[in-house]
């Protein structure tokens, strides 16, 4: 059964008719072809398709792109400026050498962006227990911790 | 000139189309007129297919094409090959069985292809795939590798008798046997080196696409080596001339061993396309990789370390039954042997050492290299006996070690090996201040007023990287080369692209590599790009695994850099009319010796390329070299890493309160690189030692077929490290590098299960500890 989703993603209204069975994540990979958001698994252990919906991050595996119709959604794609200026979240991963292979690195900003802006000081521990649900296999995490530990206060000194 | 670019901590060239969502890997790569593959694959351990029955699945809406066992076949594919042949005891080929690219009339894996079915859509494909019907007659199976030898045991292979695929054997066994008889203690292990998944976070995917136009075939795959899959699948597989097909490894997201092999699948895509006139793409998902991709270690060991009264290492008998799974994956054979039992010396004048190595075919996913590949099995044996001797002989664990040190070179191991050089006192001294030993005491105190047990534990690894010596490497059964390719281009206005058969699939190569060049012809690293990962333009290339990059690759880059600055020395020459012998080279200009006339760099590119003052007598125009390097040895990376833990003996949870790993790379040129690879090793070796385990129950079921089963370290399961290095360079490549990718994996499992052996006072403990396996020693040992 086809169904027309419509949303916004990163600031352009989107709409397609998709199957009613479509993953959001595979309505943003496939129909929008917006390869930043990956798959990395299929139990929503991974957190490689993490995006956000109106301001919050979710996996995008985990729901259907019927779920997000009306909804505002960002993806890796739409984080840096227009210019091409990364986020100050891309920028401290860059800089920390938080990322490696870099196929869980968009997942990894994305919870992270949403993550830094509910908690700007956050200590290594809290960083440490909110990526219960974002696998890296490269970094050990060690470097990914210490680039949100500093993209957090980075943005918390942009506002 | 800025600062030098060797040793510089330069942000990574990569990083900002990883950190944008502009990564290319192959599932990302969609072609027109796209298909999509799904393959059924066998639920069963073992079993005869009777009939498979597609008839509904090629009547279901968007399906193109069904392929089982019985078209490829039909369509003569081969099996595919192992690229190493292990000579037994007895001096026999190791046994090979064919490994077909789908089941052909049996299965013997859970996971095993059965057949493919490709459609409009990849989901049209996957519903389609569950109408295929598959008559089995089930078998009993045999998943452990202890029992695939017992009297009785479900046989595999009929060309393997005893599911035995050969019993192998390295030193002098009467002298071995000679030493244990006069030794005054001996320290006996017998333990299992679990069995790991790699699960790298990119799923294995593949896409191939035939054109009519020119009888070609181009697959996109996420592989380590592309030239290296290209060879085994033309030559021997698909019987395809090499230069009518065209390998691209885009980004690859993470290899640890498991994306070095030709896959089926690979196989399978490229073919349908040609059958289908359409490019067919199949992308695993988590479960199918499980099941799927090649896994890593599973050794069963008995080990014993003999020593005099003073605890002088005299001999070492090792003996291991290596688990390879149901097939030969490609380099399967020469894991448990080759790169296992001759890193048995580890750091130590052991003068004699003797090892038997039995590999044997079980009914689960074959088995082959993993991030460290042998190494970390050898290192567990070596480093586990001699903290376990040393506790046993009261003695201090890094007194032991320093007692057996070896300190002279070059140094003949007796395991074959010939170490150029090493420095394993710095590394342990640096070891032991980074971790503060000193201290140790009073923390442990505090641990106890807590009700809370505390251990050390340390690992001395030595590792042989730079893989490997073409020639050695063929006396040991090799069926390829070892060396690796580069290419520097040169462009007219004076930028350069580097061509390298390495491979970057995380390393950073795009970076390290560049800082090379740009050390090497005194350039802006921003004027140099790295190209990898595509055999329609990079000359040829062995790939990357084994920490061979840097040694290898990058030495096949500094000998193409050196033609190009002798060819510009005498471009320079003609130009500045001096003789060739005045010309020097240095950050970025040719100049005649002791004067101020010079050329730069760009000039001397430019009249190669616009050669209207030139000597055409003598130099063709343009500026692009390449050139092959064979190394002349392996490299031997070394060092100490020390583990502190706390465990609470009320849970068994065991809590990382140190970590202090202290590396000898030799020469390192981006110390950034290098310590995120060494976190990432340590990473997956903690996650050896204490949350990872590959569990099939009897019937050949994989129980850990997901990460909600099989626990890769998340990051509150490890701590922060602090990490060192010491510099004792290679003395036989031109940048003294020895190559860091794999040490943080082989280290770590002995330093951690040394420490929480230390801290529970118990002799052994099997990996994974996980806080139930921990809390059942406790209460044994109470019980005791």
């Amino acid at each position: 059964m086809a169904v027309k989703v419509s949303m916004k993603v990163n600031g352009k209204p989107v709409s397609a008719d998709v199957e009613a069975r479509t993953l959001l994540v595979t309505f943003i990979r496939e129909h929008l072809r917006l390869t930043g958001t990956h798959v990395g698994c299929d139990t929503a252990q991974c957190g490689a398709c993490t995006v956000h919906m109106n301001g919050k991050a979710v996996k995008s595996c985990s729901m259907l792109a019927m779920q997000a119709e009306g909804a505002d959604i960002l993806t890796i794609e739409g984080l840096a400026k227009a210019d091409g200026t990364l986020h100050p979240m891309q920028a401290a991963f860059k800089e920390h050498h938080g990322l490696q292979c870099g196929f869980c690195t968009p997942g990894m900003v994305m919870n992270a962006v949403d993550f830094a802006a509910r908690h700007p000081n956050a200590s290594e521990q809290e960083v440490r227990e909110a990526l219960d649900g974002n696998l890296c296999r490269c970094t050990g995490y060690h470097n990914i911790v210490k680039s949100i530990v500093a993209g957090s206060k980075a943005m918390a000194g942009a506002k | 000139m800025g600062a030098p670019l060797i040793g510089a901590r330069i942000p990574r060239k990569e990083d900002y189309r990883f950190l944008t969502g502009a990564g290319q890997y192959t599932d990302d790569v969609t072609l027109p007129r796209q298909t999509y593959a799904a393959f059924v694959r066998s639920p069963h351990a073992h079993a005869k297919i009777k009939s498979v029955n597609t008839a509904k699945a090629k009547g279901a809406p968007g399906v193109l094409g069904v392929y089982t066992g019985e078209e490829i076949a039909a369509a003569k594919l081969g099996g595919l090959p192992c690229g190493w042949l292990i000579t037994d005891v007895n001096g026999q080929p190791m046994k090979e069985p064919p490994y077909p690219v789908i089941a052909q009339g049996k299965v013997r894996h859970v996971g095993e292809r059965v057949a493919v079915v490709v459609a409009e859509t990849q989901e049209q494909a996957r519903d389609a795939a569950e109408l295929v019907q598959v008559d089995y007659e089930v078998l009993q199976a045999v998943a452990d590798g202890r029992l695939a030898r017992a009297k009785g045991a479900p046989q595999l292979h009929d060309i393997a008798p005893d599911n035995t695929c050969y019993v192998w054997a390295l030193g002098d066994k009467a002298a071995v046997d000679a030493a244990f008889a006069k030794a005054a203690h001996v320290t006996k292990l017998d333990f299992v080196n679990n069995r790991l998944i790699p699960n790298a976070i990119e799923p294995r995917a593949a896409n191939g696409s035939y054109s009519r136009a020119d009888d070609s075939y181009t697959l996109y795959v996420s592989s380590q080596n592309p030239h290296v899959e290209r060879l085994l699948m033309t030559a021997f597989v698909m019987g395809l001339p090499e230069h009518k097909v065209r390998v691209v490894a885009p980004d690859v997201g993470g290899g640890f061993g498991s994306k070095i092999y030709l896959y089926g699948e690979d196989v399978v895509v490229t073919w349908a396309s040609k059958q289908l006139g359409r490019p067919v793409k199949w992308t695993a998902d988590r479960s199918e990789s499980y099941v799927s991709d090649a896994h890593g270690r599973d050794h069963h060991t008995i080990a014993e370390l003999a020593m005099d009264k003073d605890g002088k290492f005299l001999a070492m008998r090792v003996k291991t039954t290596a688990n390879v799974g149901a097939y030969l994956s490609t380099f399967a054979s020469c894991i448990p042997t080759i790169l296992y039992a001759t890193l048995l010396a580890g750091q130590y004048t052991t003068p004699v050492i003797h090892a038997e190595v039995t590999a044997v075919f079980t009914n689960t996913a074959p088995v082959d290299a993993y991030r460290g590949a042998g190494r970390p099995e050898a290192t567990y044996v070596v480093e586990r006996l001699v903290e376990t001797a040393a506790r046993e002989m009261k003695m201090d664990p890094a007194e032991i070690r320093r007692k057996n040190f070896i300190r002279s070179f070059p140094y003949q191991t007796p395991v074959a090996l010939l170490y150029d050089t090493g420095n394993y006192d710095a590394t342990m001294d640096a070891a032991q201040k980074l971790a503060d030993v000193a201290g140790y005491a009073a923390r442990k105190k505090a641990s106890e007023a807590k009700g809370k047990l505390r251990g050390l534990g340390y690992a001395a690894y030595i590792e042989a990287c730079g893989i490997a010596p073409s020639a050695v490497a063929g006396s040991l059964g090799a069926r390829a080369g070892l060396y690796e390719a580069g290419e520097v281009r040169v462009h007219p206005t004076g930028t350069v692209t580097v061509f390298t058969g390495s491979h970057s699939h995380g390393q950073g190569h795009e970076t390290t590599f560049a800082q090379v060049v740009a050390d090497r012809l005194g350039l802006p690293v921003e004027n140099v790009d790295i190209v990898h990962g595509d055999t329609s333009k990079i000359l040829f290339g062995m790939g990357t695994y084994g920490s061979r990059s840097i040694a290898v690759g990058g030495t096949a880059i500094v000998k193409a850099l050196d033609k190009i600055i002798a060819k510009g020395k005498k471009i320079a020459a003609h130009l500045l009319e001096a003789s060739e012998s005045d010309i020097e080279y240095a950050n970025g200009e040719f100049k005649v010796a002791g004067t101020d006339k010079k050329k730069m760099f760009g000039e001397v590119a430019f009249a190669a390329y616009v050669p209207h003052n030139y000597p055409h007598d003598k130099l063709e125009p343009g500026l692009n070299e390449n050139a092959f390097y064979d190394p002349s040895n392996f490299t031997f990376p070394a060092g100490t890493y020390v583990c502190e833990v706390e465990v609470d003996p009320e849970t068994g949870v065991v809590k990382i309160e140190r970590w202090s790993a202290v590396d000898d790379f030799g020469k390192i040129i981006n110390p950034m690189i290098v310590e995120g690879q060494v976190h990432g090793g340590l990473a997956q070796g903690i996650g050896q030692a204490m949350t990872e385990g590959a569990k099939y129950d009897s019937h050949g079921q994989l129980v850990t077929g997901s990460f909600m089963d099989y626990c890769i370290p998340r990051a509150d399961d490890l701590p922060s490290f602090q990490v060192d290095t010491r510099e004792t360079p290679c003395t036989h490549n031109p940048l003294g590098v020895k190559g860091c990718g794999e040490a943080g994996a082989i280290g770590a499992p002995a330093a951690l299960i040394n420490a929480i052996t230390d801290a529970l006072g118990v002799k052994d403990i099997p990996m994974p500890a996980t806080p139930q396996t921990v809390w059942r020693a406790l209460q044994q040992k109470k019980a005791a």
